[in-house]
C-alpha cells in the first residue's frame, strides 16, 4: 500500500492511538524461585543471565592474556608458564574474547534486555526458547572450561584452528580431548545462539508496539537485529567446519587433513583441504567482526545522540550503512587469507570489496561527527566511552585500509601490526561501546547510577591505556616481530627496542586490567549503595525508559503497550518545553514542538 | 498493518518528516502476514539450508579431488526414500484432515507418520550396518564420510521433527474447541517441516546418486 492511499485515514493530529489490546495468558509467569531467577524466561533476566555468564569468561580471557604478555616481557615472573601452555593461552584469550564475550554480551545479553522494551514488546516472542538458548550457550562455556582440565590441556591451536596443525599431536590439545571439546563448544554455541536469534529476529519483525515501524526503531535495534541476521548466514560455516574437523580427529576422515608425516610417522589421512577449511572459518570469520560491530554501531549512535541532546544525523543513512556493511562483510572474507598462495586475481577481488566496505563504515563516523557538530554535548561518563569508540574505531579502522591491500599484508601478515589492528577495530572499540552502554543502562537495569568518579577513572585509564598498548604494537610489527612466539630470543632480526617497549606494553596491560576490576567493584558496589536515578536519568525517547516501573517489571509496560508517535531521536525539538520527546507522547502532548527536517 | 511494502520502500521513510508520521502512527507493529510459529519455522528451515548448502560445497569441492571413489548405493534406499516420500503424503492428507475438523484421522495419521519415521530412521541405520559389514567405513573414501555425515545430520533433524511430531500429537490429543485453531496450526507447522526434511533428503540422496 502507497503512503497515497492513508491520505484519508481519518487520524486528526492530536488524536492519540488507541493502544492494542495484548491477552495476559500470552505472558509467561514465574511461579518459583527457581523460575524467578534460574529457569526465567523473562527475557530481562535472560540478558542478566548471558551478561554475567559472559563477563565472567571474559575476565578468565583476561588473566590468560596477562599471563601471556607477563611471558613475553617478565617470563621470570611465570616461570611455570611453558610453550604450550602460552598457546593454549594465546587460543583461549581469542575465542573465548571474540564469541563467548563478545557475541553473547552483545546479542545475549543487551539484545535480550533492550529488544523487547526498545519496540514496546512485553517479551520476546518464543520465551521458552530463549530460555533454552541461555543454557545452551552456559553448556557452551562448560564445556570449553572443561577443555583446561582433560588431559593435555585446552587446544593450543591458535583461535582459527587451521588444520593441519590444529589436530596434529604436535600441537598442545591437538592429539588429545583439548581440540575436539574446543569443536563441540563451539558447535553447542551455534545451536544456542540459533535459538536466541530466532527470538531477536521475530520479535523485532513482528512483535513490535502499535505506531513502532522499522524505521522509527532506534539504531541499536537495527544494529542487533542486522548482526543477527549476519550470524544466521555466518554460524552454519562455524558449525559445519566444527563437525567435519571433529570427525577428522575423531574418526580418521580426511575432509581438511592431507597426507602428512608427523614425527616420522605417515598418518591415516589423505587428500583432504586445509584451504577448504580457511573458507569455511573466515567465511564465518568476518562476518563475525561484524556481528560484533554493527552492535556496537547501533548503540554508540544511541549514545552519542542521547548525551549530545541531538538527533543522529542522517538516520537513514546510518540504517543503509548498517545493511550494507552486513551484506559486504560475507564478500571479503578471503582478505584474511593472502598468504595462502591464492590466485593474485582471487586477491585483487577481495582486495577491492575491502576497501569497497570502508565507504559505509567512513559514512557512519561522519554521521557520528556531525552529530556531534553544535550538539548540547554532556560528557557524562558513557558519552565519553562513546566518543573514545569513535576515534578508536577510526584508529583500529585506518590500518584495516592497510591490511586489505595484498601487497602491504604479505610482509605485515603473522606480525605484531595484524594483532594490533584487530584488538583496536573489534576488541578495544567494542569494548568501549559496551562500556558505554553499562554506564548509560544501569540505571534502567538496577534504578540507580554506577559511581561517576569511579567511571571518569575507569574511562581514562582504559582508554588512555589502550593506547599505550596497542600504538607501540603496530611499530613493533612494522619491525616485523612475529606475533604467536613463545619468546624472542637475542636475534639479529628483531630490534633491540622491542625488548623494552614489549615491557612497556605489559605494564599499561596490567594497568588496564586491574581497572577493569574496579569497574567491577563499582558495579557490584554501585547496584545495592549507587546513587538512585530519577526515571529516565538522561532524558532519553526510545522506550526502554518509558516502562510502568523502572526498573521494568515482568510485561514491561504494566496493563497497556505504549503507543509511538515519533522516531527515537526528537532531541532539541522547536517549540517543546523540554529538549526530549518520549516515543509515546503524543502530537497532542508537545503542542508547540515544530518537527524539522535532520 | 501495511502489507506489501519491500524493504526498498521501508528503507526510504522519513521518519521524521510529519507527513510520514501521520502513516507510521496506524501502524500495527508487525512487518509480515505471518504467524509467529509460521515465522519461526521458516527461519529454522532457512538456518538449515544454509547449512546443508554450506556440505553441499564443500561436497562439490571435494569430489573433484582424485582419490574420490564412487560410494555404493543400498537398494534399502530406495525404499526409505520411499518411506519418507510416503510419510509426506500421509501428512498431505493429515492436513486435509485437520482442515476439515477430521481429528480422529488426524490422530491416527500422525501415529502412522512417527512409525514412517522411526520405520525410515531404522532403515538409514541398517544402511550404516551393510556398508560397515562390506568394509565401507567413515574414513574409507570421502564420499563415505560424506555419506555418513549426510544421513547422521538428516537422521537429527528427523528426531527434532520427531519431537515436534509428539507434542503435535498430544496437543491433538487433548483438544478442545478452544484450542482448534491452534492445533490446526500446529499440524500445518509439523507438516511443513515434514516437507522439509524430504526435499532436503531427496536432494542429498541425488548429490550422492549423481556425483
Amino acid at each position: 500500500m502507497t503512503a497515497d492511499s492513508y491520505e484519508d485515514v481519518a487520524v486528526g493530529k492530536n488524536d492519540p492511538i488507541p493502544a492494542l489490546e495484548v491477552q495476559p495468558q500470552d505472558l509467561y509467569h514465574a511461579k518459583s524461585f527457581w523460575t524467578r531467577w534460574i529457569f526465567c524466561q523473562d527475557a530481562k533476566v535472560i540478558g542478566i543471565q548471558y551478561a554475567i555468564t559472559a563477563v565472567s569468561i571474559g575476565l578468565v580471557a583476561m588473566v590468560l592474556s596477562w599471563m601471556m604478555r607477563l611471558q613475553l616481557s617478565f617470563p621470570e615472573l611465570v616461570p611455570f608458564l611453558g610453550p604450550a601452555d602460552y598457546y593454549q593461552f594465546v587460543t583461549m584469550h581469542g575465542m573465548i574474547m571474540v564469541i563467548y564475550l563478545l557475541t553473547a554480551l552483545f546479542l545475549g545479553g543487551f539484545g535480550n534486555y533492550l529488544i523487547p522494551l526498545m519496540v514496546g514488546a512485553r517479551d520476546m516472542v518464543f520465551p521458552y526458547v530463549n530460555m533454552v538458548s541461555f543454557w545452551v550457550y552456559f553448556l557452551a562455556v562448560l564445556v570449553l572450561v572443561a577443555s583446561f582440565f582433560v588431559p593435555g590441556g585446552p587446544t593450543g591451536a591458535g583461535w582459527t584452528l587451521y588444520p593441519p596443525q590444529a589436530i596434529t599431536s604436535g600441537t598442545p590439545g591437538g592429539d588429545g580431548l583439548g581440540i575436539v571439546l574446543m569443536l563441540i563448544s563451539l558447535s553447542i554455541f551455534v545451536v544456542g545462539f540459533t535459538m536466541g536469534g530466532l527470538n531477536y529476529v521475530i520479535t523485532i519483525l513482528q512483535a513490535r508496539t502499535r505506531g513502532m515501524t522499522l524505521m522509527r526503531m532506534p539504531l541499536t535495534v537495527w544494529g542487533i537485529f542486522t548482526a543477527t541476521i549476519l550470524a544466521l548466514f555466518a554460524f552454519p560455516a562455524l558449525i559445519v567446519s566444527c563437525i567435519m574437523m571433529t570427525l577428522d580427529s575423531l574418526l580418521g576422515t580426511s575432509f581438511f587433513m592431507p597426507a602428512i608425516v608427523e614425527f616420522g610417522v605417515q598418518s591415516e589421512h589423505s587428500g583432504g583441504s586445509p584451504i577448504l577449511f580457511q573458507h569455511l572459518f573466515w567465511f564465518f570469520g568476518h562476518p563475525e567482526v561484524y556481528i560484533v560491530a554493527l552492535p556496537a554501531f547501533g548503540i554508540v549512535s544511541d549514545l552519542i545522540s542521547v548525551h549530545a541532546r541531538k538527533n543522529i544525523f542522517g538516520y537513514r543513512m546510518m540504517v543503509w550503512a548498517i545493511v550494507i556493511i552486513g551484506a559486504l562483510s560475507f564478500i571479503v572474507w578471503a582478505h584474511h587469507m593472502y598468504v595462502s598462495g591464492m590466485n593474485p586475481w582471487f586477491g585483487f577481488f577481495f582486495a577491492t570489496t575491502t576497501l569497497i566496505i570502508a565507504v559505509p563504515t567512513a559514512l557512519k563516523v561522519y554521521n557520528w561527527v556531525i552529530t556531534l557538530w553544535k550538539g548540547n554535548i554532556r560528557l557524562t561518563t558513557p558519552m565519553l566511552f562513546a566518543l573514545a569508540f569513535i576515534v578508536t574505531f577510526t584508529n583500529g579502522g585506518i590500518t584495516g585500509l592497510f591490511l586489505g591491500n595484498v601487497i602491504v599484508d604479505v610482509p605485515l601478515s603473522d606480525t605484531y601490526f595484524v594483532v594490533a589492528h584487530f584488538h583496536m577495530v573489534m576488541g578495544i572499540a567494542p569494548v568501549l561501546v559496551v562500556f558505554g552502554a553499562i554506564y548509560h543502562w544501569f540505571p534502567l537495569i538496577t534504578g540507580r547510577y554506577l559511581h561517576e568518579g569511579m567511571g571518569k577513572f575507569h574511562f581514562w585509564v582504559t582508554f588512555l591505556g589502550s593506547y599505550l598498548i596497542y600504538f607501540p604494537m603496530h611499530y613493533l610489527g612494522f619491525v616485523g616481530v612475529p606475533r604467536r612466539y613463545y619468546e624472542m630470543y637475542e636475534s639479529p632480526y628483531i630490534a633491540a627496542s622491542t625488548i623494552s617497549l614489549n615491557q612497556f606494553i605489559t605494564i599499561a596491560a596490567l594497568a588496564v586490567g586491574f581497572t577493569q576490576l574496579l569497574f567491577l567493584y563499582n558495579i557490584i558496589t554501585s547496584a545495592k549503595l549507587g546513587k538512585k536515578a530519577e526515571r529516565n536519568p538522561w532524558g532519553a525517547c526510545s522506550l526502554e525508559w518509558q516502562t510502568a516501573d523502572v526498573p521494568a517489571t515482568h510485561g514491561n509496560f504494566g496493563k497497556e503497550l505504549p503507543v509511538v508517535y515519533r522516531w527515537a531521536y526528537d532531541f532539541s525539538v522547536p517549540g517543546a518545553k523540554e529538549d526530549f520527546i518520549p516515543q509515546n507522547v503524543p502530537p497532542s502532548a508537545v503542542p508547540g514542538a515544530e518537527a524539522i527536517k535532520t | 498493518m501495511r502489507k506489501k511494502e519491500s524493504i526498498f520502500q521501508i528503507l526510504a521513510q522519513k521518519p521524521w518528516d510529519p507527513s510520514q508520521a501521520k502513516i507510521d502512527d496506524m501502524h500495527e507493529g508487525g512487518t509480515i502476514n505471518l504467524s509467529k510459529g509460521k515465522l519461526g519455522l521458516r527461519f529454522i528451515m532457512f538456518v538449515s539450508t544454509i547449512f546443508f548448502c554450506l556440505f553441499i560445497v564443500t561436497y562439490s569441492d571435494r569430489m573433484v579431488y582424485p582419490d574420490w571413489q564412487r560410494m555404493p548405493e543400498p537398494w534399502l534406499l530406495w525404499f526409505n526414500t520411499a518411506v519418507l516420500f510416503f510419510s509426506s503424503m500421509v501428512f498431505v492428507n493429515t492436513q486435509i484432515a485437520s482442515k476439515n475438523n477430521q481429528f480422529q484421522i488426524v490422530k491416527k495419521r500422525l501415529l502412522l507418520i512417527g512409525f514412517l519415521a522411526f520405520a525410515f530412521l531404522i532403515g538409514q541405520l541398517l544402511v550404516w550396518q551393510q556398508l560397515i559389514a562390506n568394509g565401507v567405513y567413515v574414513s574409507t573414501n570421502p564420499s563415505n564420510a560424506y555419506f555418513y555425515v549426510f544421513t547422521a545430520l538428516h537422521g537429527l533433524h528427523l528426531l527434532g521433527g520427531l519431537v515436534y511430531l509428539y507434542l503435535t500429537i498430544k496437543k491433538v490429543w487433548i483438544s478442545s474447541d478452544i484450542v482448534v485453531a491452534k492445533v490446526k496450526h500446529t499440524v500445518d507447522l509439523c507438516a511443513i517441516y515434514w516437507h522439509f526434511l524430504l526435499a532436503v533428503w531427496v536432494v542429498l540422496f541425488g548429490l550422492m546418486l549423481f556425483s
